[in-house]
């Protein structure tokens, strides 16, 4: 026990089983605040509840997960029994990196999805913000329908889209006469065409997300900069690119965030559309069909994990380093 | 609780006892529903009753496998209770589910599949339930129900057979004959196409059907040994012989029906029911397909051809559906008798009744009933030297979906890159094999 004066209360509750002994000490001791008494052994007992349990759960769900499953990769393990584990070492991870044929094609699709991402909805995204922010008339009634797809299930969204790829039935073809034999469009079947096909649908998506994250923040910008600008004379493709854009700096760091992690997270869409087949796979959907199973290759999958963990990494510690240098500046 | 004297156990009268067991009673009363719903039982035995873990999900088999419950009890006196799973997501689990609290009996399948789990010791063996039932079985499905040591682990219940369908009013009209070499199936897929029919439908979006063709091309050119050693892994994918199934598909790919990756069973069934193909290479589910009564009747199947004379078509493939029992029943005399009334021919009749796009894996079961289809599904079936499962019944299914299906769909798209293709099957299979 110190006697300097402490701000937060837990810092300063005595150990416990010092019992009220311990509080009439303490109270001798002159402490200026009256925190002590204020935190009876059932406010203790909330308390260490309160941060105990989320603690325990967080441990138990994130970090004992996520480690085991890099102790996994190490293994194999077929998932029945834990005495069928093999420690294998590097193996799966030499595996994966030269046998198997789907993992480069995954790691580039999901290269190629974030790059996507970035080129054609976010742009599309921060030009409706704009137009939208203009108050035309039915703004409204634009904002719902571009952001209508975001509010629906991406596995909705892939049946949907499904309904216009089908390459025999489906929309395009139909109405381009596609589906007969010798000028055939497989846009589900053909790996030239359908990882671009499902990145239509998921742009789709991508764009309403991205319009509402910069129309927020562009209600953000003061009026005055606008009017500032005007006066100069500045018209309004100069006003956008030197006074608005400079702006939305703290939007366009989340624009990024957000879409790196539709980027590695993508999964379900392309599930939906056809499992991941040749010309669409992505790591998640290679974790998946190793796992998932009747006689699963638990460690094999955990190594496809560790690698998608190890790029999430690397994206992530980077932005956190740079938000936190920012923060600790102010 | 206190034992006495005599073993018998008496209930402790303390308070602290008292709250026990309410408090089980409790945790009990709400773990139940809990449990069951998510696959398994939690109840203690009930002499009247057997659980059973069922992936009939579909409204035809569903109601089919009702009708034997209840003719079950009727005769027995013990209830069957039923957890039904949507069938993929029962296969997806079954893992969890046989080493949580399985249900007594369980709906799986014959070949690898079945013995994996035997070997794992997930499974209770019943040779004393084909002690009664074995007299109802031909000596294949008899086989086809044992693990690798030897016991049986298997009831078979219905079977269907893989073959190349055709619609019976097409081959009239344009004067088709059933092709018995492959010679001939060349000539009439060529004719086909002069006559403006995709010669064949194919749908490999789920990435199992191209399984099925792999499969008739490789025991009609190697012979079921060979095919079967492949199967376990124990001859090399680069072998000449693995290559001269592909270098035949690969001729006879050009008559399939184009974008086949992209289109599902389904879809390519329809293509069959409206006409605009002349065959179709599945299993005789593809009668589900047929909606209208005249275009089911109008149905047809023949063997696929001989492409070695050595080999001719004496194996056929026939994926079979039953039951197995987890590895600690709950009520064991009661799965035991479930498991030897499913093993009659009456159980197998029941099913049959309702779902007749399949065939009874018992000699016994009465064919006086069959449809022409499945009269002729079960003469090729009982008539065949051997018996295939399918390749993801009769391999590792981590192999076959994690390896195969996707190293198929490549070839389908591309037929060019064989080589490669099959040295990389090779090398994913050795790490596949070793673990």
């Amino acid at each position: 026990m110190t006697t300097t004066p402490t701000e937060s209360p837990e810092a300063a509750t005595p150990p416990p089983g010092s019992g009220p002994a311990a509080k009439t000490a303490t109270t001798a001791t002159k402490v200026p605040q009256g925190h002590r008494r204020l935190l009876t052994r059932h406010d203790r007992l909330t308390l260490g509840l309160m941060a105990g349990l989320p603690t325990f759960l967080h441990v138990a769900l994130v970090w004992v997960t996520a480690l085991a499953s890099i102790a996994l990769a190490f293994t194999t393990w077929d998932g029945i029994g834990f005495d069928s584990i093999k420690w294998v070492g590097l193996h799966n991870f030499e595996e994966l990196f030269s046998n198997n044929p789907q993992f480069w094609p995954a790691v580039e699709h999901n290269i190629v999805w974030f790059v996507a991402l970035i080129l054609i909805p976010t742009p599309l995204g921060l030009f409706l913000a704009v137009q939208l922010d203009k108050q035309i008339r039915f703004s409204r009634v634009y904002q719902t329908a571009f952001f209508l797809p975001v509010v629906m299930s991406l596995a909705v969204i892939g049946f949907v889209w499904q309904l216009i790829y089908n390459p025999d039935t489906g929309l395009i073809n139909s109405l381009i006469g596609a589906n007969e034999p010798g000028h055939y469009i497989d846009w589900i079947g053909d790996p030239d065409l359908n990882l671009w096909a499902i990145l239509v649908a998921a742009s789709w998506r991508h764009t309403g997300y991205m319009m509402i994250l910069y129309l927020a923040g562009l209600k953000g910008v003061d009026p005055s900069l606008r009017e500032a600008s005007a006066l100069d004379g500045a018209n309004e493709w100069q006003t956008f690119k030197n006074v608005i854009f400079p702006t939305l700096r703290p939007t366009n760091t989340v624009v990024l965030v957000v879409t790196i992690i539709e980027a590695l997270r993508a999964f379900d869409l392309v599930f939906v559309f056809n499992k991941g087949a040749e010309g669409t796979e992505l790591l998640s959907i290679l974790v998946t069909n190793n796992i998932i199973g009747e006689s699963s290759r638990i460690g094999y999958g955990s190594a496809i994990a560790v690698v998608l963990l190890v790029i999430s990494l690397a994206v992530i510690i980077p932005y956190l380093i740079a938000t936190f240098r920012k923060e600790r500046r102010a | 609780m206190h034992l006495t004297p005599s073993g018998l156990s008496v209930p402790g009268t303390s308070r602290r006892t008292l709250l026990r067991g309410i408090g089980g009673a409790a945790v009990l009363g709400a773990g139940v529903p809990l449990l069951s719903a998510c696959g398994g039982s939690g109840t203690a035995a009930d002499p009247k009753t057997v659980t059973v873990g069922s992936n009939a999900s579909d409204a035809v088999p569903k109601k089919a496998f009702a009708e034997i419950y209840a003719a079950f009890k009727k005769q027995s006196g013990i209830a069957v209770d039923v957890n039904t799973k949507d069938h993929n997501t029962f296969q997806e689990q079954i893992n969890s589910y046989l080493q949580g609290t399985p249900d007594d009996v369980f709906h799986w399948f014959a070949g690898y599949r079945m013995q994996f789990f035997a070997a794992k010791g997930l499974a209770t063996s019943i040779d004393d339930v084909w002690d009664k039932i074995g007299g109802n079985f031909p000596e294949a499905m008899k086989k086809l129900s044992q693990g690798e040591d030897g016991k049986s682990y298997f009831v078979p219940l219905y079977t269907y057979p893989w073959a190349l369908f055709y619609r019976k009013s097409v081959f009239q009209e344009k004067g088709y004959e059933v092709p018995t070499t492959w010679d001939q199936l060349i000539a009439l897929c060529k004719q086909m196409q002069k006559d403006k029919l995709v010669p064949i439908a194919f749908g490999d979006k789920d990435a199992w059907p191209a399984m099925g063709t792999f499969d008739q091309l490789n025991f009609r050119t190697n012979g079921y040994d060979f095919h079967v050693e492949l199967m376990a892994g124990k001859v090399a994918w680069t072998d000449a012989k693995v290559r001269k199934t592909f270098d035949l598909w690969t001729e006879l790919l050009p008559y399939h029906q184009e974008g086949a990756v992209g289109r599902t069973w389904q879809d390519a069934a329809q293509t069959l029911v409206s006409k605009k193909a002349g065959m179709y290479l599945l299993g005789s589910f593809v009668g589900q397909q047929f909606s209208n009564k005249a275009d089911l009747d109008d149905l047809d199947f023949f063997a696929f051809p001989e492409i070695d004379p050595a080999y001719g078509q004496d194996t056929v493939e026939a994926p079979t559906d039953g039951f197995m029992m987890s590895k600690a029943p709950k009520n064991k005399s009661g799965a035991v008798k479930l498991m030897e009334f499913l093993g009659t021919p009456e159980a197998e009749q029941i099913y049959l009744k309702a779902d007749p796009n399949v065939v009874a894996a018992s000699t016994k079961a009465d064919t006086s009933s069959y449809t022409p289809l499945q009269k002729k599904a079960y003469e090729m079936i009982s008539g065949a030297k051997s018996l295939t499962q399918f390749m993801d019944r009769d391999s590792r299914p981590d192999f076959t979906s994690t390896v195969m299906q996707p190293a198929l769909q490549k070839f389908i798209r591309d037929p060019k890159g064989v080589d490669s293709l099959l040295s990389s099957i090779e090398r994913q299979k050795k790490t596949i094999f070793a673990s």
